[in-house]
């Protein structure tokens, strides 16, 4: 696909998006919304899975973005986006950095499961820590406003910012799968030693990597506590984190585009299973899943990119 | 007497009971062309991995420009300007030719956490063809590594340590996988530039052929131990260097 083509569509899918309020109903873009959010903590996944690494503690950064919003907004009653989602993105990137220092020892298997012990290990904290969280009942996020502005209708101002972010995030997401650190992570998955003896090192791509994908993940929580209005301690919970890795798989790995995709029909095809068969909707993920794995094995992604290929 | 470019001081590695090297001593100027002979398990490998940091001698020094290296990593090492290739190529292998390259080119300048700046930038691009070009892999650039054939591997692999303008450069069986016809070509595009740059190179060879055609000095192993350093023709005529490595009786 030639770069304008790639531009042309961008564009084309912002306007649509864009355009969406005017024809559906509020819960439809509310849905949006909340996809595109959890799509960029689907990004931060990808990301690391470009290096092999499967991350299964992102929600652990989604749940530190979520706080980070539920504090300022329910202990120190500032709801200004403006201030919240910057330090969001801040503070999941410097927990992120902290940790990446210990993760970036660990591959496979490993990394997998201790960035998974970390973000239960946040899940443990928010439960038990009921004065400064809340504990299981969690905090209320109020007095949503942007650069000052209380709007009559902040869920339509909150699409608008999602949309707006998510547009940023791709952007970022793009420049980083093309530049070096982005390939010395695909080269992490090859071949290591060919790394260092190229006077680079494997640890410090996958630190890198690791603060941008904690702090992208982190902007994508703030996001969601916004549009649900109050956050919980099962953001962090393993449950949460297997989620955004299911969507990854779902949407596949080749484009910055694709969590987003598979984000969005993640939430529509879960919305509504939970609708039709409410006892059994994890089994209509499940089996919807095997079916693109299946049919379609790097993800919804390719399908669309297929179908566009198709007319030449 | 000026410094020598990479000095190993009586170096020793043994695996538990087994003295792969053996009090080895290797001293080398600027620009010199050594060619490292000897039948598999003589400890040539070995003395690789020891001076690029990959494995630490059990006992010796190691020392680059004046600087002793001893117990420095391959990054390290690398990063000061000993560059090597590998008897079985360490390659990309699921990624393009020329994203090796550009890999390389990248890591060279330093930009290995560049997120931002796109890897393939038009001055990049340029210096990857022109070492492509130069190993002749330009027609295959685009295509996967995994499906170029092993000679094309070797050339790559190779040319990802050229790459890093290295003051040293250690190359194991350079020529091995690649086709008759083809060796001796990627040898005279290699050497003098590598002549022309003074770069101090150390090339492990089977082939007695390219030994004589390229390298200056030779130095044979047998058993972990240096028997024989000298210019080419003495080390090959030697008796002791026949039996034990060429396998006269």
């Amino acid at each position: 696909m030639s770069r304008t083509a790639t531009r042309l569509s961008v564009i084309a899918a912002l306007v649509v998006l864009a355009v969406l309020p005017l024809f559906l109903s509020d819960w439809i873009v509310f849905l949006i919304a909340l996809a595109l959010a959890k799509g960029a903590v689907v990004l931060g996944v990808v990301l690391l899975l470009r290096g092999g690494l499967i991350s299964f503690g992102q929600a652990l950064y989604f749940a530190i973005g979520a706080y980070t919003v539920g504090f300022l907004a329910n202990k120190f009653g500032v709801g200004e986006a403006l201030v919240a989602l910057p330090l969001a993105v801040v503070i999941s990137a410097v927990i992120a950095a902290a940790l990446g220092l210990l993760l970036a020892r660990f591959r496979g298997i490993y990394f997998a499961m201790l960035s998974l012990a970390l973000s239960m290990i946040l899940y443990t904290v928010l439960i038990k820590f009921y004065d400064f969280s809340g504990g299981t009942d969690g905090l209320s996020v109020r007095g949503f406003s942007v650069a000052g502005v209380t709007s009559a209708n902040p869920s339509l101002v909150q699409y608008y910012l999602v949309l707006m972010l998510t547009a940023a995030v791709v952007y970022v997401g793009a420049r980083f799968l093309a530049s070096p650190l982005g390939y010395l992570m695909q080269a992490v998955r090859y071949n290591e030693i060919r790394i260092e003896y190229l006077g680079a090192s494997a640890s410090h791509a996958i630190l890198a990597s690791h603060v941008i994908s904690g702090g992208i993940s982190g902007l994508g929580g703030a996001l969601v506590a916004y549009l649900v209005g109050h956050v919980s301690p099962d953001l962090a919970f393993w449950v949460s984190s297997g989620d955004f890795v299911f969507v990854a798989v779902l949407g596949g790995t080749g484009s910055v585009f694709a969590p987003f995709v598979g984000s969005i029909a993640f939430e529509f095809i879960k919305n509504y299973a939970v609708k039709f068969s409410p006892h059994t909707w994890q089994l209509t993920l499940g089996v919807f899943l095997l079916l693109v794995i299946y049919v379609q094995p790097q993800g919804l992604w390719t399908l669309l990119t297929r179908l566009r290929a198709k007319p030449r | 007497m000026t410094l020598a470019t990479i000095d190993v001081q009586n170096v020793s590695r043994a695996f538990d009971m087994l003295r792969a090297v053996d009090d080895v001593s290797l001293s080398l100027g600027e620009g010199e062309i050594v060619g490292i002979i000897g039948t598999n398990g003589s400890g040539k490998t070995t003395l690789l991995n020891l001076i690029t940091g990959y494995l630490q001698p059990t006992s010796g020094r190691i020392v680059f420009q004046g600087t002793d290296i001893t117990g420095l990593g391959p990054r390290r090492i690398t990063a000061l300007g000993v560059a090597r290739s590998f008897q079985v190529p360490q390659l990309y292998t699921g990624l393009t030719v020329l994203d090796n390259v550009l890999i390389a080119i990248a890591a060279h300048s330093g930009r290995g956490t560049d997120f931002w700046t796109p890897m393939y930038g038009r001055e990049q691009l340029i210096k990857a063809n022109e070492v492509l070009s130069r190993f002749g892999l330009r027609d295959q650039a685009a295509g996967t590594v995994s499906n170029l054939p092993e000679g094309g591997r070797k050339v790559l692999d190779v040319a990802l340590s050229v790459i890093l303008e290295p003051k040293v450069l250690l190359m194991d069986e350079p020529t091995s996988g690649v086709s008759a016809r083809d060796k001796f070509s990627v040898m005279d595009t290699l050497m003098p530039a590598l002549k022309e740059h003074s770069v101090t190179t150390i090339f492990v060879e089977h082939d007695m052929e390219i030994i004589e055609r390229y390298a200056m000095r030779a130095v044979a192993f047998d058993g972990g131990k240096l028997i024989a350093d000298g210019p080419v023709t003495d080390v090959l005529a030697r008796p002791e260097v026949r039996r034990a490595v060429l396998g006269e009786d």
